[in-house]
């Protein structure tokens, strides 16, 4: 088990590099000038001082390497509209997107693996239909338009809860702050939740039809014995839907992260691809596939722990 | 015989009494306003964010020598004296300019404003070897003050700046200048990002609190060297609101009192739940610039007049709720620029398939049209279903017009590149909105052949002798009547050559709570917050 860890641990490293260079390359090969959204109206020659000023002259592998190397060193730049260093930035965006993305994981995946659970075992019942119902309806809706129709509800016509901002004014560990998560937790919460449902779903009806839940219940374990073997059978598939899930809301979505001025870093994305802001927005895009990179490391070691035949393998 | 009566007196310190607490007293409520940007505009003195910027941490935090008149609703914006109490060009040197500085201001920070100040902050912008330059900053602006070659200190609160050429719109280019505090950035560390978090200008409102990408407070500079502008409200909190739907919503649910740019859909319930909708017409034109180069079908008379005349303007007006004025031309007519153009900008779809007939197009050999268009951008207005209606409004005429869309950087990368270049992907015009405020924003950096792209702005290629001399001639005209008169002059002609397709002007509308009180909305891409409260 040790040695699966430390050589999937030792994979990572040529995945990291490997995305720094496809993060790059991608950014550099967009068309469109670094510098173009950044200045006000200059002309030719003032922009390209302007580019020589901030070394967008210098070849693109040149820039590449002095770019992987301060980044390093923790050194990620300055944001080329604001002049704040990057990663400062980031991590305040990242803590943010994390904030509502743990909620989010929190509700989706218990309200997931709860109710997959449910309907996998009554298979064919109304509580299978209603949740399988729900699931295609929770995969099928545009979590930005969930978003709106839970702003105008809650906010707009109940003034339960506000719908702009992080409430960055209060103390964190206050209603008045967290007031502010709950519609965004909402909004995220939907897709994963589904997901997760289907696939619990899938996987519990798989696990019940197999020779060995015959052979238990031949045994006469009790059904709750029983269930407890075949969810734990449905969890490596399970958990493998659910970490790529977790990835994906700890990525930050940036139409729910616009739709409630949520400044994560959905929101700083979304910003820095309009602005061609380079430095954050290849900072943020390397933060974001570093967190798939780490959550699928980790979510495969889980899956090495859950099921010891894939650490064998 | 009359008696001597104390009311008048009573009446007389009753009223002065309320007048002074007007003013020596603040709104407590804080005023919250919901901006477009995605972004809170930068602090240090010359802010990012276009238009919207300036008026959010340009206008409220500092000052220029030269500010705008922002209290009047109904006339024509035009310059007021700022930090210097007057201005004049020297008659012997034409490129002299004098500037004399208002006594008394200081900065938020305590210190004096004076001309060292002026020098310091022109040498920030200009100077690459002194410590304060900023290359941010400069991008900002530099390219709105193309004039100024040179400046130095008279005494403590006379300036001397020079310009290339005599130009007597320069006061407009010296209006864009913000001045920064000195001391503030020595106390600093000589550091523009701790700047940024602690700013120091001179304007009615002081920085109190940023938090990046989610609010900035300001609180009242009570000793503001303007009476008139000592703010209204305690505090003003500036939200950025990307998502139109969402500002709505905010303001809706009462999270915020005023917003910029409401969605036209949400108009109605806006106005129908006792919130203020207000609009008018600002230095803003919704054109397509065409192609003048070799080869372009544009450079037909006819075919320019057909195309002004093909596009149904009341039907785009009504598309965005209301919230546009049809355009008869670069400003709009109520402008001291606007002239006695003979060619009327109106809808007359038979008029114009008869100049297309003239041109050679029809049926048999329909024009073909191919503009670059953005999904969104500052001062786009909602691109997408207006350039569909006009697409629809000249196949009409027997025009078919391909819209080709990029990003709105795409459409600036095009149009600094200029007509023809790889970024414009092969296409005859562009739709970019743009800002007429000042003479050399309207007529110069678009229609002189000096600004041909790459150099300046004239992206069309767009030359006319005549035009390259009327405007030279305005350069040099500092009575500002009979340089209006020359101004009309051009645009006249301007209008009566089709130069572009002109479409709609903004009127940029705003939402506010019916508890807000004090809002003028000027003419002008700039607005002032300061006389804005919200009422108990």
């Amino acid at each position: 088990m040790l040695s699966y860890i430390l050589r999937r641990v030792l994979y990572t490293i040529p995945i990291a590099i490997g995305v720094s260079l496809v993060v790059f390359t991608l950014i550099h090969l967009a068309p469109g000038d670094p510098l173009s959204a950044v200045v006000g109206e200059v002309d030719q020659k003032m922009l390209a001082e302007m580019r020589a000023s901030f070394g967008y002259d210098k070849p693109l592998p040149v820039q590449y390497f002095l770019w992987l190397g301060s980044t390093l060193t923790g050194d990620m730049g300055y944001s080329l509209r604001t002049g704040a260093p990057v990663f400062p930035t980031l991590i305040a965006a990242a803590k943010n997107t994390i904030a509502i993305g743990v909620g989010a994981a929190i509700l989706g995946f218990l309200l997931g693996v709860l109710s997959g659970l449910v309907a996998g075992y009554n298979h064919g019942t109304w509580i299978d239909k209603t949740v399988s119902s729900a699931a295609i309806a929770g995969v099928s809706m545009p979590h930005y338009w969930l978003a709106i129709i839970l702003v105008i509800i809650f906010s707009v016509h109940l003034g339960w809860l506000p719908s702009v901002g992080s409430g960055s004014g209060e103390a964190f560990w206050s209603w008045a702050a967290w007031r502010h998560m709950v519609l965004p937790v909402v909004a995220l919460a939907a897709i994963p939740a589904a997901i997760v449902a289907r696939t619990a779903r899938a996987s519990v009806m798989e696990i019940l039809s197999m020779e060995f839940v015959e052979a238990l219940r031949a045994r006469g374990l009790s059904e709750r014995r029983i269930l407890w073997h075949v969810a734990r059978n449905a969890l490596p598939t399970v958990l493998a839907v659910m970490g790529l899930q977790f990835a994906h809301l700890l990525g930050g979505s940036i139409l729910v992260e616009t739709v409630f001025t949520w400044p994560g870093t959905g929101q700083l994305l979304n910003m820095a691809i309009f602005d061609r802001d380079m430095p954050v927005l290849q900072g943020t895009i390397m933060l974001l596939a570093l967190f798939f990179v780490l959550t699928n490391l980790v979510v495969d070691i889980l899956q090495a722990w859950a099921d010891p035949r894939i650490s064998r393998s | 015989m009359k008696r001597f009566t104390f009311k008048p007196l009573v009446c007389a310190i009753a009223l002065g009494t309320l007048a002074f607490s007007g003013t020596a007293l603040a709104q407590k409520k804080p005023l919250r306003v919901g901006m477009t940007l995605s972004d809170i505009p930068t602090t240090t003195g010359q802010p990012n964010g276009g238009g919207e910027g300036n008026r959010m941490t340009g206008i409220t935090l500092y000052d220029g020598m030269i500010n705008w008149k922002l209290d009047d609703a109904k006339g024509p914006s035009t310059l007021v004296p700022g930090l210097a109490t007057e201005w004049n060009v020297d008659p012997k040197d034409l490129t002299r300019w004098i500037f004399k500085l208002r006594k008394g201001v200081k900065f938020h920070d305590g210190s004096d404003f004076t001309a060292d100040a002026v020098v310091w902050n022109l040498d920030k912008l200009y100077k690459k070897e002194v410590p304060q330059y900023d290359a941010r900053q400069a991008a900002q602006v530099i390219g709105r003050v193309l004039s100024l070659k040179g400046w130095r200190k008279i005494d403590d609160y006379t300036v001397e700046l020079t310009t290339y050429t005599p130009d007597s719109t320069f006061p407009y280019q010296v209006s864009y200048v913000y001045y920064s505090s000195p001391a503030q950035f020595e106390k600093l560390g000589r550091d523009w990002n701790k700047f940024a978090a602690q700013p120091s200008g001179t304007g009615p409102f002081k920085l109190d609190k940023l938090v990046p990408r989610e609010r900035i407070e300001m609180v009242r500079n009570p000793g503001y060297w303007d009476p008139k502008r000592i703010p209204k409200t305690e505090r003003l909190i500036l939200l950025p609101i990307p998502e139109a739907t969402t500002r709505a919503s905010a303001l809706l649910s009462g999270q915020v009192d005023f917003i910029e740019v409401p969605p036209p859909d949400f108009v109605p319930r806006l106005k129908a739940q006792g919130f203020v909708v207000t609009s008018n017409i600002y230095p803003h034109y919704w054109p397509y610039y065409m192609s003048f180069r070799e080869g372009s079908p544009w450079r037909d008379l006819r075919v320019r007049k057909a195309v002004n005349l093909a596009i149904d303007r009341d039907g785009i007006v009504k598309l965005l709720g209301g919230l546009a004025e049809p355009a008869k031309g670069i400003v709009d007519d109520s402008s001291p620029w606007f002239g006695k153009p003979q060619f009327k900008v109106k809808y007359d779809p038979a008029t114009a398939k008869k100049l297309l007939a003239e041109a050679g197009y029809g049926p048999s050999k329909p024009l073909h049209l191919k503009i670059l268009i953005s999904p969104s951008g500052s001062g786009q207005m909602l691109p997408k279903p207006m350039n569909e209606y006009i697409q629809q409004n000249l196949k009409q005429v027997g025009i078919n017009l391909e819209l080709v869309t990029v990003d709105w950087e795409g459409i600036r990368n095009c149009r600094r590149a200029g007509a023809g270049a790889p970024p414009c992907h092969g296409t005859d015009g562009i739709n970019n909105s743009s800002g007429t405020a000042d003479p050399f924003s309207a007529f110069t950096r678009v229609y002189s052949s000096k600004s041909i792209a790459p150099k300046g702005w004239n992206y069309m290629y767009y030359s006319d002798p005549k035009v390259d001399a009327m405007i030279d001639k305005a350069m040099t005209i500092f009575d500002e009547k009979k340089r209006d008169v020359l101004l009309g002059e051009i645009h006249a002609y301007l209008v009566d050559n089709a130069v572009d397709v002109w479409v709609v002007h903004d009127t940029g509308p705003r939402a506010m709570s019916s508890k807000v009180r004090g809002w003028t909305q000027a003419k002008n891409w700039f607005q002032d917050l300061a006389p804005v409260y919200v009422a108990d």
